[in-house]
Protein backbone atom coordinates (compact mmCIF):
# COMPACT_ATOMS: atom_id res chain seq x y z
CA UNK A 1 0.00 0.00 0.00
CA UNK A 2 2.61 2.29 0.68
CA UNK A 3 4.10 2.08 -3.34
CA UNK A 4 0.48 2.94 -4.04
CA UNK A 5 0.78 5.89 -1.77
CA UNK A 6 4.02 7.05 -2.65
CA UNK A 7 3.30 6.39 -6.67
CA UNK A 8 -0.37 8.73 -5.76
CA UNK A 9 1.42 11.15 -4.24
CA UNK A 10 4.52 12.13 -6.88
CA UNK A 11 1.90 12.19 -9.42
CA UNK A 12 -0.13 14.40 -7.43
CA UNK A 13 2.74 16.93 -7.07
CA UNK A 14 3.65 16.53 -10.78
CA UNK A 15 0.11 17.52 -11.47
CA UNK A 16 1.01 20.38 -8.76
CA UNK A 17 3.85 21.26 -10.78
CA UNK A 18 2.38 21.30 -13.65
CA UNK A 19 0.31 24.45 -14.77
CA UNK A 20 -0.90 24.14 -18.10
CA UNK A 21 -4.31 22.72 -18.57
CA UNK A 22 -3.51 20.20 -20.78
CA UNK A 23 -1.07 18.27 -18.28
CA UNK A 24 -3.53 18.03 -15.81
CA UNK A 25 -4.13 14.27 -15.44
CA UNK A 26 -7.07 12.34 -13.02
CA UNK A 27 -5.07 10.38 -10.29
CA UNK A 28 -4.34 6.72 -10.67
CA UNK A 29 -7.28 5.08 -8.19
CA UNK A 30 -6.09 1.36 -9.41
CA UNK A 31 -4.08 -0.70 -11.17
CA UNK A 32 -5.45 -0.76 -13.88
CA UNK A 33 -3.49 2.33 -14.98
CA UNK A 34 -0.28 0.99 -14.94
CA UNK A 35 0.78 -0.36 -17.52
CA UNK A 36 3.48 -2.93 -17.50
CA UNK A 37 3.90 -3.66 -21.26
CA UNK A 38 1.80 -1.84 -24.49
CA UNK A 39 1.92 -3.75 -27.65
CA UNK A 40 -0.78 -2.06 -30.25
CA UNK A 41 -3.31 -4.72 -29.79
CA UNK A 42 -3.24 -4.98 -26.33
CA UNK A 43 -1.71 -3.39 -22.84
CA UNK A 44 -0.47 -5.84 -19.94
CA UNK A 45 -1.21 -3.86 -16.71
CA UNK A 46 -0.79 -4.51 -13.09
CA UNK A 47 -4.13 -5.98 -12.61
CA UNK A 48 -3.64 -9.30 -14.75
CA UNK A 49 0.15 -9.38 -13.67
CA UNK A 50 -0.91 -9.35 -10.24
CA UNK A 51 -3.63 -11.58 -10.54
CA UNK A 52 -1.32 -14.18 -12.32
CA UNK A 53 1.28 -14.14 -9.94
CA UNK A 54 -1.54 -14.86 -6.82
CA UNK A 55 -3.18 -17.61 -9.28
CA UNK A 56 1.18 -19.01 -9.66
CA UNK A 57 1.41 -18.68 -5.95
CA UNK A 58 -1.55 -20.42 -4.43
CA UNK A 59 -1.29 -23.10 -7.51
CA UNK A 60 1.91 -23.77 -7.21
CA UNK A 61 2.02 -23.77 -3.08
CA UNK A 62 -1.11 -26.21 -3.22
CA UNK A 63 0.83 -28.38 -5.97
CA UNK A 64 3.94 -28.71 -4.01
CA UNK A 65 2.03 -29.73 -1.06
CA UNK A 66 -0.34 -32.29 -2.14
CA UNK A 67 2.15 -34.04 -4.24
CA UNK A 68 3.34 -35.99 -1.45
CA UNK A 69 0.21 -36.47 0.84
CA UNK A 70 0.11 -39.03 3.57
CA UNK A 71 -2.87 -40.56 5.76
CA UNK A 72 -1.31 -41.86 8.87
CA UNK A 73 -0.27 -40.25 11.53
CA UNK A 74 2.90 -38.31 10.43
CA UNK A 75 2.45 -35.70 7.94
CA UNK A 76 4.36 -32.64 6.83
CA UNK A 77 3.59 -29.17 8.45
CA UNK A 78 2.40 -28.16 5.54
CA UNK A 79 0.26 -30.91 4.48
CA UNK A 80 -1.00 -29.78 7.94
CA UNK A 81 -1.24 -26.69 7.24
CA UNK A 82 -3.60 -27.01 4.15
CA UNK A 83 -5.79 -29.23 6.32
CA UNK A 84 -6.20 -26.67 8.95
CA UNK A 85 -6.90 -24.22 6.01
CA UNK A 86 -9.87 -26.80 4.34
CA UNK A 87 -11.06 -28.01 7.68
CA UNK A 88 -11.66 -24.24 9.15
CA UNK A 89 -13.50 -23.15 6.01
CA UNK A 90 -15.46 -26.37 5.86
CA UNK A 91 -16.45 -25.87 9.47
CA UNK A 92 -17.49 -22.26 8.95
CA UNK A 93 -19.61 -22.76 5.66
CA UNK A 94 -21.25 -25.22 7.84
CA UNK A 95 -22.01 -23.43 10.81
CA UNK A 96 -23.50 -20.49 8.58
CA UNK A 97 -25.40 -22.10 6.04
CA UNK A 98 -26.18 -25.75 8.56
CA UNK A 99 -25.75 -27.58 5.38
CA UNK A 100 -23.52 -30.28 3.76
CA UNK A 101 -20.36 -28.05 2.47
CA UNK A 102 -18.60 -30.12 1.06
CA UNK A 103 -20.18 -29.10 -2.82
CA UNK A 104 -19.96 -25.39 -1.86
CA UNK A 105 -15.94 -25.63 -0.53
CA UNK A 106 -14.06 -25.09 -4.01
CA UNK A 107 -16.15 -22.14 -4.90
CA UNK A 108 -16.73 -20.31 -1.51
CA UNK A 109 -12.85 -21.52 -0.21
CA UNK A 110 -11.68 -20.28 -3.33
CA UNK A 111 -12.81 -17.10 -3.33
CA UNK A 112 -11.72 -16.34 0.15
CA UNK A 113 -8.33 -17.69 -0.22
CA UNK A 114 -7.85 -15.26 -3.46
CA UNK A 115 -8.48 -12.37 -1.55
CA UNK A 116 -7.43 -12.87 1.27
CA UNK A 117 -3.83 -13.76 -0.65
CA UNK A 118 -4.56 -10.80 -2.83
CA UNK A 119 -5.14 -8.03 0.18
CA UNK A 120 -2.50 -9.58 2.83
CA UNK A 121 0.39 -9.78 0.56
CA UNK A 122 -0.47 -5.50 0.22
CA UNK A 123 2.85 -5.39 2.69
CA UNK A 124 5.04 -7.11 -0.06
CA UNK A 125 6.81 -3.80 -2.04
CA UNK A 126 5.83 -2.95 -5.49
CA UNK A 127 2.88 -5.36 -4.80
CA UNK A 128 -0.67 -3.73 -5.76
CA UNK A 129 -3.89 -5.68 -4.90
CA UNK A 130 -5.95 -6.31 -8.04
CA UNK A 131 -9.01 -6.37 -5.88
CA UNK A 132 -8.33 -2.59 -5.77
CA UNK A 133 -9.12 -2.48 -9.43
CA UNK A 134 -13.06 -2.62 -10.51
CA UNK A 135 -12.32 -4.74 -12.93
CA UNK A 136 -11.27 -8.15 -10.36
CA UNK A 137 -14.07 -7.66 -8.13
CA UNK A 138 -16.56 -7.38 -10.90
CA UNK A 139 -15.67 -10.44 -12.38
CA UNK A 140 -15.26 -12.00 -8.65
CA UNK A 141 -19.14 -10.72 -8.07
CA UNK A 142 -20.37 -11.68 -11.49
CA UNK A 143 -19.10 -15.57 -10.91
CA UNK A 144 -20.93 -15.86 -7.73
CA UNK A 145 -23.42 -14.24 -9.39
CA UNK A 146 -23.70 -17.37 -12.10
CA UNK A 147 -22.59 -19.72 -9.41
CA UNK A 148 -26.12 -18.83 -7.82
CA UNK A 149 -28.35 -20.75 -10.52
CA UNK A 150 -25.88 -23.17 -10.83
CA UNK A 151 -26.18 -24.64 -7.19
CA UNK A 152 -29.26 -24.17 -6.83
CA UNK A 153 -29.97 -26.00 -10.31
CA UNK A 154 -27.86 -28.77 -9.23
CA UNK A 155 -29.70 -29.24 -5.83
CA UNK A 156 -33.23 -29.22 -7.11
CA UNK A 157 -35.98 -28.40 -10.55
CA UNK A 158 -35.88 -25.51 -12.64
CA UNK A 159 -39.75 -24.93 -12.02
CA UNK A 160 -39.04 -25.27 -8.48
CA UNK A 161 -35.91 -22.82 -8.16
CA UNK A 162 -37.94 -20.08 -10.86
CA UNK A 163 -40.80 -20.33 -8.72
CA UNK A 164 -38.39 -18.34 -6.13
CA UNK A 165 -38.83 -15.09 -8.38
CA UNK A 166 -42.23 -15.32 -7.73
CA UNK A 167 -43.06 -15.47 -4.28
CA UNK A 168 -44.64 -14.11 -2.49
CA UNK A 169 -46.74 -12.61 -5.52
CA UNK A 170 -45.75 -12.17 -9.02
CA UNK A 171 -46.11 -8.88 -8.58
CA UNK A 172 -42.72 -8.64 -6.76
CA UNK A 173 -40.55 -10.51 -10.00
CA UNK A 174 -39.23 -7.39 -10.87
CA UNK A 175 -38.27 -6.51 -7.68
CA UNK A 176 -36.52 -10.11 -7.39
CA UNK A 177 -34.67 -9.32 -10.88
CA UNK A 178 -33.38 -5.80 -9.34
CA UNK A 179 -32.46 -7.38 -6.16
CA UNK A 180 -30.38 -10.15 -8.09
CA UNK A 181 -28.53 -7.63 -9.84
CA UNK A 182 -27.95 -5.02 -7.40
CA UNK A 183 -26.38 -7.42 -4.81
CA UNK A 184 -24.03 -8.58 -7.25
CA UNK A 185 -23.17 -5.00 -7.81
CA UNK A 186 -23.28 -4.02 -3.96
CA UNK A 187 -20.55 -7.46 -3.92
CA UNK A 188 -18.72 -5.95 -6.78
CA UNK A 189 -18.27 -2.02 -5.19
CA UNK A 190 -18.08 -3.19 -1.53
CA UNK A 191 -14.57 -4.77 -2.38
CA UNK A 192 -13.43 -2.54 -4.79
CA UNK A 193 -14.51 0.63 -2.58
CA UNK A 194 -12.86 -0.97 0.37
CA UNK A 195 -9.48 -1.58 -0.86
CA UNK A 196 -9.62 1.47 -3.09
CA UNK A 197 -10.41 3.52 0.28
CA UNK A 198 -7.57 2.34 1.89
CA UNK A 199 -4.61 3.78 -0.75
CA UNK A 200 -6.73 7.32 -1.25
CA UNK A 201 -7.08 7.10 2.55
CA UNK A 202 -2.87 7.12 3.10
CA UNK A 203 -2.38 9.45 0.64
CA UNK A 204 -4.38 11.97 2.43
CA UNK A 205 -3.24 11.43 5.80
CA UNK A 206 0.70 11.33 4.25
CA UNK A 207 0.18 14.65 2.77
CA UNK A 208 -0.98 15.94 6.58
CA UNK A 209 0.70 13.64 8.96
CA UNK A 210 3.48 12.20 7.10
CA UNK A 211 5.06 10.24 9.81
CA UNK A 212 4.15 7.09 11.66
CA UNK A 213 0.44 7.71 11.02
CA UNK A 214 0.51 6.07 7.63
CA UNK A 215 1.61 2.93 9.14
CA UNK A 216 -1.03 2.63 11.84
CA UNK A 217 -3.29 3.04 9.00
CA UNK A 218 -1.58 0.32 6.83
CA UNK A 219 -2.24 -1.86 10.03
CA UNK A 220 -5.89 -0.79 9.55
CA UNK A 221 -5.93 -1.81 5.75
CA UNK A 222 -4.61 -4.98 5.90
CA UNK A 223 -7.42 -5.50 8.64
CA UNK A 224 -9.83 -4.45 6.39
CA UNK A 225 -8.99 -6.37 3.92
CA UNK A 226 -9.21 -9.90 5.95
CA UNK A 227 -12.43 -8.54 6.85
CA UNK A 228 -13.29 -8.17 3.58
CA UNK A 229 -12.32 -11.66 2.32
CA UNK A 230 -14.11 -13.25 4.82
CA UNK A 231 -17.39 -11.19 4.14
CA UNK A 232 -17.50 -11.48 0.43
CA UNK A 233 -17.29 -15.44 1.32
CA UNK A 234 -19.84 -15.42 3.86
CA UNK A 235 -22.33 -13.39 1.38
CA UNK A 236 -21.05 -15.40 -1.53
CA UNK A 237 -22.72 -18.47 0.65
CA UNK A 238 -25.37 -17.15 2.21
CA UNK A 239 -26.50 -16.24 -2.12
CA UNK A 240 -26.14 -19.84 -2.70
CA UNK A 241 -27.80 -20.90 0.41
CA UNK A 242 -30.54 -18.86 -0.88
CA UNK A 243 -30.96 -20.69 -3.53
CA UNK A 244 -30.39 -24.55 -2.34
CA UNK A 245 -33.18 -26.69 -1.65
CA UNK A 246 -35.04 -25.41 1.15
CA UNK A 247 -35.94 -29.12 2.77
CA UNK A 248 -31.87 -29.78 3.37
CA UNK A 249 -31.60 -27.33 5.89
CA UNK A 250 -34.11 -28.95 8.04
CA UNK A 251 -32.88 -32.43 7.91
CA UNK A 252 -29.38 -31.32 8.53
CA UNK A 253 -30.58 -29.82 11.45
CA UNK A 254 -33.22 -32.81 13.31
CA UNK A 255 -29.59 -34.93 12.19
CA UNK A 256 -27.53 -32.98 14.16
CA UNK B 1 -16.60 32.28 -14.06
CA UNK B 2 -15.81 29.91 -17.11
CA UNK B 3 -17.08 26.38 -17.33
CA UNK B 4 -14.01 24.58 -16.31
CA UNK B 5 -14.23 26.57 -12.57
CA UNK B 6 -17.99 25.77 -12.19
CA UNK B 7 -17.81 22.61 -13.06
CA UNK B 8 -14.43 22.17 -10.61
CA UNK B 9 -16.42 24.07 -7.66
CA UNK B 10 -20.07 22.02 -8.18
CA UNK B 11 -17.66 18.73 -7.97
CA UNK B 12 -15.78 19.48 -4.94
CA UNK B 13 -18.91 20.68 -2.93
CA UNK B 14 -21.13 17.56 -4.40
CA UNK B 15 -18.09 15.09 -3.54
CA UNK B 16 -18.06 16.52 0.07
CA UNK B 17 -21.83 16.78 0.18
CA UNK B 18 -22.13 13.12 -1.06
CA UNK B 19 -19.57 11.56 1.88
CA UNK B 20 -20.97 14.05 4.76
CA UNK B 21 -24.30 12.97 4.15
CA UNK B 22 -24.02 9.55 2.81
CA UNK B 23 -22.25 8.48 5.77
CA UNK B 24 -24.29 9.56 8.39
CA UNK B 25 -26.85 7.14 7.86
CA UNK B 26 -24.38 4.43 8.20
CA UNK B 27 -22.36 5.59 11.36
CA UNK B 28 -25.73 5.45 13.03
CA UNK B 29 -26.65 1.96 11.41
CA UNK B 30 -23.17 0.17 12.23
CA UNK B 31 -23.18 2.05 16.04
CA UNK B 32 -26.86 0.25 16.52
CA UNK B 33 -25.38 -2.84 15.19
CA UNK B 34 -22.38 -3.06 17.45
CA UNK B 35 -24.20 -1.62 20.34
CA UNK B 36 -27.31 -3.93 19.89
CA UNK B 37 -24.88 -7.38 19.89
CA UNK B 38 -22.83 -6.53 22.47
CA UNK B 39 -25.62 -6.77 24.58
CA UNK B 40 -26.61 -10.26 23.02
CA UNK B 41 -23.26 -11.03 23.75
CA UNK B 42 -23.15 -10.03 27.50
CA UNK B 43 -26.74 -11.36 27.92
CA UNK B 44 -25.41 -14.35 25.90
CA UNK B 45 -21.83 -15.22 26.15
CA UNK B 46 -22.48 -18.94 24.45
CA UNK B 47 -23.55 -17.65 21.58
CA UNK B 48 -20.62 -15.22 20.91
CA UNK B 49 -19.12 -17.07 17.93
CA UNK B 50 -22.82 -16.78 16.13
CA UNK B 51 -23.47 -13.18 16.74
CA UNK B 52 -20.36 -11.90 15.91
CA UNK B 53 -20.38 -13.78 12.54
CA UNK B 54 -24.17 -11.70 12.12
CA UNK B 55 -22.81 -8.87 13.36
CA UNK B 56 -19.80 -9.19 11.07
CA UNK B 57 -22.16 -9.91 7.74
CA UNK B 58 -24.49 -6.84 8.71
CA UNK B 59 -21.57 -4.14 9.38
CA UNK B 60 -20.42 -4.92 5.66
CA UNK B 61 -24.23 -4.71 4.80
CA UNK B 62 -24.46 -1.68 6.60
CA UNK B 63 -21.56 -0.03 5.51
CA UNK B 64 -21.99 -0.47 1.47
CA UNK B 65 -24.38 2.42 1.93
CA UNK B 66 -21.29 4.61 3.17
CA UNK B 67 -19.10 3.17 0.62
CA UNK B 68 -21.11 4.08 -2.57
CA UNK B 69 -20.81 7.81 -0.89
CA UNK B 70 -17.69 7.46 -1.01
CA UNK B 71 -17.12 5.81 -4.50
CA UNK B 72 -19.54 8.47 -5.79
CA UNK B 73 -17.28 11.45 -4.12
CA UNK B 74 -13.97 9.77 -5.53
CA UNK B 75 -15.09 9.71 -9.01
CA UNK B 76 -16.24 13.04 -8.43
CA UNK B 77 -12.96 14.29 -7.45
CA UNK B 78 -10.81 12.00 -9.37
CA UNK B 79 -12.04 10.79 -12.43
CA UNK B 80 -14.67 13.47 -13.14
CA UNK B 81 -16.36 12.72 -16.54
CA UNK B 82 -17.64 15.89 -17.10
CA UNK B 83 -14.13 17.54 -16.33
CA UNK B 84 -12.35 15.30 -18.50
CA UNK B 85 -14.95 16.53 -21.23
CA UNK B 86 -14.67 19.98 -20.67
CA UNK B 87 -10.70 19.71 -20.51
CA UNK B 88 -11.29 17.65 -23.99
CA UNK B 89 -13.41 19.93 -25.21
CA UNK B 90 -11.14 23.27 -24.44
CA UNK B 91 -7.83 20.90 -25.82
CA UNK B 92 -9.66 20.83 -29.40
CA UNK B 93 -9.90 24.26 -29.87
Amino acid sequence: MVNVILLHLRELLQNFRADGTENIQPMKLSPDQYILFDWGWGRLNGTICFTWLIIVLLAGTARLITRNLSSDATMSSSQNLLEVVVSSISSHIHETIHRDPVPLIPFVGTLFLFIFVSNVLAIVPFYLPPTASLSTTTALALCVFLAVPFFGLSSRSMKSYLSDYIKPTIFMFPFNILGEISRTFALAVRLYGNMMSGSVLGLVILSVIPFVFPVVLQLLGLLTGVIQAYIFAILAMVYIAAALKKEDREGKEVEK
Amino acid sequence: MGTIELIAMVSIFSAAFAIAIGSIGSAFGEAMAASTALRSIAQQPDHTGAITRTLFVSMAMIESTAIYAFVVSMILIFANPFWDYVIQQAAGK
